[in-house]
């Protein structure tokens, strides 16, 4: 096997490219890492530190990127590093790779390792793995009070005994403990205390090996702070430990005193001798390396087991509501119904909710239209002006702000919610026999989840998927969950024509149904193009395995959902849609009152596109407003209301029903909103997810895929609506 | 006692892991989460479909699918008396 580094030597890296880790760091900062499992408090705690609003949820995997913090304690000044959770650092898979490299390589000065209370045994495993690296750990027992639900005490002196490192106490959520937290991280960032952490024993058989590669080790980086940590890992094979040994440039990141050493003096091996080391990596790790791993991890195990036995008292025969919760939320008979229940009861609240308060936006905002189109006039405004910017401009805003923000104000908080809760991951839980029929991962379902909120960020969220092939998929099908762009479309085309359709007590609910089979219909589609891509094309391959961890249930938090879903998501996601409408709005416009002969460039637009349109269902102006609004799908409706309207049909639009004669007057029917909504469903990604989709994947190829593989299942479905719906009807 | 494998667990038995026949990240995972020798097991809930499962191990709750469990063998150690 060669042993030689992968990386060319002629081509010299930093780690900070090699590993990602831009930290412009200044002399009387300190940098703390905040790492540990999966989903125990870390962004919760982050977020009490640095008075930021990284967003937490109750679900391993919420945080997959690095999130960069500052806060300050007795006039010292901290960089605060989130970091994805993380169950080990000795698993070399992709989704814990940044927590691994940060903490290897990016070498904080300070490291809190966050666990879970309740969870403390196998928690302690990371915590031992981590003091191997560093002696500045902190140990931050969070989730006290959940702890103290299940009856379950934690001594903190015992494991400080035990750990050697500083141990604190904290309910990150109240805030408890967290003023002794800062001033432990103080303490050990002006090296105050020197933690001399607890040496974990190597198991019998892999004694000899790590002996004689840690003293050759110490021969040939004598600065090297752990060199039987470092032993271990070459034993086991490690790249990215071989790439920094190799690495005159990544090197320092495993010597721990790097800033007392000047270029000149550092001593850097050469390549033969590093070369040597790995060489009797190989030789000494023959016999063991297919059981080192298991003996490893075992032996770290029992060094839990024991100190955890000694710290935590546990008394037996709590009841815990979680589990009948459980036993109901995901049982065989009520398990599937309660989630198609909760989903129309989630649909239900938005529409009937958001049905007042968006009449009301409607009257003002169209009601300003009027005053400042009189104030243009009084003013002498030229026609043109006034157009473009009071029934151009303007008119898309209003237009957007009224329909969108009433739904989005009430099915972003119940969403957080029920993500707060800890619901998602149970959704992942029921369905995941079915992404495993159609060879795609079951954590596909976390990632649509996050898709509702905003396709981008569902494709961001494929990350907790290991395997490329699966996660590629999960991207190219995220587009087939409505996100709140569409969301106002569906929900506008549910009331105005399907609902209508039902007595008046019985529409809303009409509505929700409507939505909600939209919905489902959006994860067959999912379902059935992940089966046809695992099984027909280059992403061939069985479904992986599915590990996941359940988190029990826990109370939201108010004020926090109401932040994140108001603020954070609301008014960004709203934002985003005014500043899209304005130009797209105007540019209607403009289209709409250039003329080329008889007919408006919009007209000739339209009328070119019109037997496309109305092959699949739709018309002329539908299309043209598709490619209009390719930048943002909020804003679709509207200009396909601007398109009719500059046809000058219409001037005033101040109520649903006026909103229907309009479309009814351009020749829709049901069958125009059905295969509006598919489409709308189905069509592509908008611009901001296709820039997301390219970032994560940097494959031209799988971006092009996921826009014109979405587009040709739209318009096929849509032209089979549109060719049977007369049969039927 | 002879060994079954984890599939064939029912709920309300409590069983000790005896051996993973699974290799690779997969099996990394598995002992990331807690299935190492002699470590106490216990089913919780199946999913609505009948697959995955959620154990109870290390006090945490980890849902595994059928492949991974028909290649991880127990042996059970206790009965409970099963109170649906
Ligand atoms: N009861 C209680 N809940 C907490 C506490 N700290 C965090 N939580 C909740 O635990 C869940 C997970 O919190 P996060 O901060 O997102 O966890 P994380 O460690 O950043 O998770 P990942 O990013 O997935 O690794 C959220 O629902 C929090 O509200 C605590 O001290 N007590
Ligand atoms: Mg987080």
């Amino acid at each position: 096997m060669s042993t030689t580094c992968a990386m060319p030597n002629n081509i010299v890296r930093t780690r900070e490219q090699v590993f990602q880790i831009n930290l412009s760091k200044t002399h009387h900062e300190s940098v703390i890492a905040l790492a540990g499992n999966p989903n125990t408090g870390k962004s919760t705690i982050f977020n009490a530190l640095t008075g930021l609003n990284q967003h937490t949820g109750n679900w391993p995997g919420k945080t997959v990127k690095r999130m960069e913090g500052k806060f300050r304690f007795h006039d010292r000044h901290y960089r605060l590093i989130d970091l994805p959770g993380t169950y080990s650092l000795l698993s070399t898979s992709t989704d814990e790779e940044i927590a691994r490299n940060f903490v290897l390589f990016g070498k904080p000065d300070v490291t809190v390792v966050v666990v879970d209370s309740t969870c403390l045994e196998r928690n302690l495993n990371l915590v031992l793995q981590i003091a191997q690296i560093t002696n500045n750990v902190i140990l931050c027992c969070n989730l006290i009070d959940e702890a103290k639900r299940k009856s379950i005490s934690v001594d903190q002196k015992s494991l400080e005994q035990d750990l050697g490192i500083p141990v604190v106490l904290t309910s990150a959520r109240s805030g408890d403990g967290l003023d002794e937290l800062k001033q432990k991280i103080e303490a050990l960032a002006m090296g105050q205390i020197r933690p001399q952490p607890f040496a974990v024993s190597y198991p019998h058989a892999l004694k000899e090996p790590v002996e004689t590669m840690t003293s050759s080790l110490r021969e040939l980086f004598p600065t090297l702070p752990n060199p039987a940590w470092v032993a271990m890992r070459l034993l086991d094979g490690d790249e990215k430990i071989k790439e920094a040994l190799a690495s005159p440039e990544l090197l320092p990141s495993l010597l721990n005193n790097d800033s007392n050493l000047t270029s000149e003096n550092r001593i850097v091996p050469s390549n033969p001798s590093v070369n040597k080391i790995f060489n009797m990596a190989d030789q000494l790790s023959q016999s063991v390396r297919p059981v080192m791993h298991d003996l490893f991890v075992e032996s770290l195990f029992e060094d839990a087991q024991r100190i955890t036995r000694r710290a935590v008292v546990k008394k037996n025969g709590v009841r815990i509501w979680d589990n009948s919760l459980d036993r109901f939320l995901t049982s065989r008979v009520f398990g599937i119904p309660a989630m198609l229940i909760l989903l129309s009861v989630v649909f239900f609240l938005t529409i009937e909710g958001a049905n007042i308060p968006s009449q009301i936006l409607a009257d003002w905002l169209f009601q300003i239209e009027d005053l400042l189109d009189q104030a243009f006039n009084y003013l002498n405004a030229p026609w043109w002006l006034t157009g473009f910017i009071v029934h151009g401009v303007y008119r898309g805003l209003a237009w957007v702000i009224s329909v969108m923000l009433p739904p989005m104000a009430i099915f972003f908080p119940i969403f957080t919610f029920l993500e707060d809760f800890g619901y998602l991951p149970r959704v992942a839980f029921n369905l995941d026999r079915l992404f495993k029929w159609s060879g795609a991962h079951g954590k596909q379902a976390l990632a649509m989840g996050m898709g509702f909120g905003c396709n981008a960020a569902g494709v961001i969220a494929t990350r907790i998927i290991d395997s490329p092939r699966e996660r590629l998929i999960a991207i190219i099908t995220n587009n087939f969950v409505p996100c709140n762009g569409r969301w106002p479309t569906l929900i506008m085309l549910a009331s105005l024509f399907v609902a209508a359709a039902f007595p008046s007590a019985l529409s809303s609910v009409a509505a929700a149904s409507t939505i909600v089979f939209i919905t489902l219909f959006g994860v067959l589609i999912t379902l059935l193009v992940s089966k046809f891509l695992s099984t027909r094309t280059s992403l061939r391959g069985e479904s992986s395995f599915f590990q996941i961890e359940l988190p029990p249930y826990r109370r939201p938090q108010f004020f926090r959902i109401f932040y994140t879903s108001l603020i954070d998501r609301t008014l960004l996601v709203l934002w985003r849609a005014i500043v899209m409408a304005a130009p797209a709005g105007g540019l209607c416009w403009l289209l709409a009152n250039i003329y080329i002969g008889q007919y408006s460039l919009f007209a000739h637009a339209a009328n070119f596109l019109q037997p496309l349109g109305q092959a699949i269902g739709l018309d002329g102006v539908i299309l043209l407003a598709y490619i209009i609004a390719i930048p943002a799908n909020e804003i679709i409706v509207p200009t396909i209301i601007m398109g009719y309207m500059a046809a000058g049909q219409m001037t005033e639009l101040d109520s649903d029903f006026e909103l229907k004669q309009l479309f009814v007057q351009n020749g829709w029917s049901v069958m125009t909103a059905v295969s509006l909504m598919l489409f709308s469903l189905l069509h592509y990604p908008c611009s901001t997810t296709t820039m997301t989709i390219w970032k994560e994947t940097r494959s031209v190829k799988w971006t092009v895929v996921s826009n014109l593989l979405p587009l040709s299942i739209a318009f096929a479905v849509c032209f089979i609506v549109a060719q049977t719906w007369p049969l039927l009807f | 006692m002879a060994l079954i494998k984890l599939s064939e667990l029912s709920y309300g038995q409590t069983a000790a892991l005896k051996e993973i026949k699974i290799n690779g990240i997969q099996r990394r995972r598995l002992l990331d989460f807690g299935f190492i020798k002699d470590s106490e097991i216990r089913v919780a809930q199946r999913s609505p479909l009948g697959d995955p499962t959620a154990y109870w191990i290390k006090g945490a709750l980890i849902a595994l699918r059928k492949e991974e469990t028909d290649h991880i063998f127990v042996e059970i150690i206790k009965h409970d008396k099963v109170n649906l």
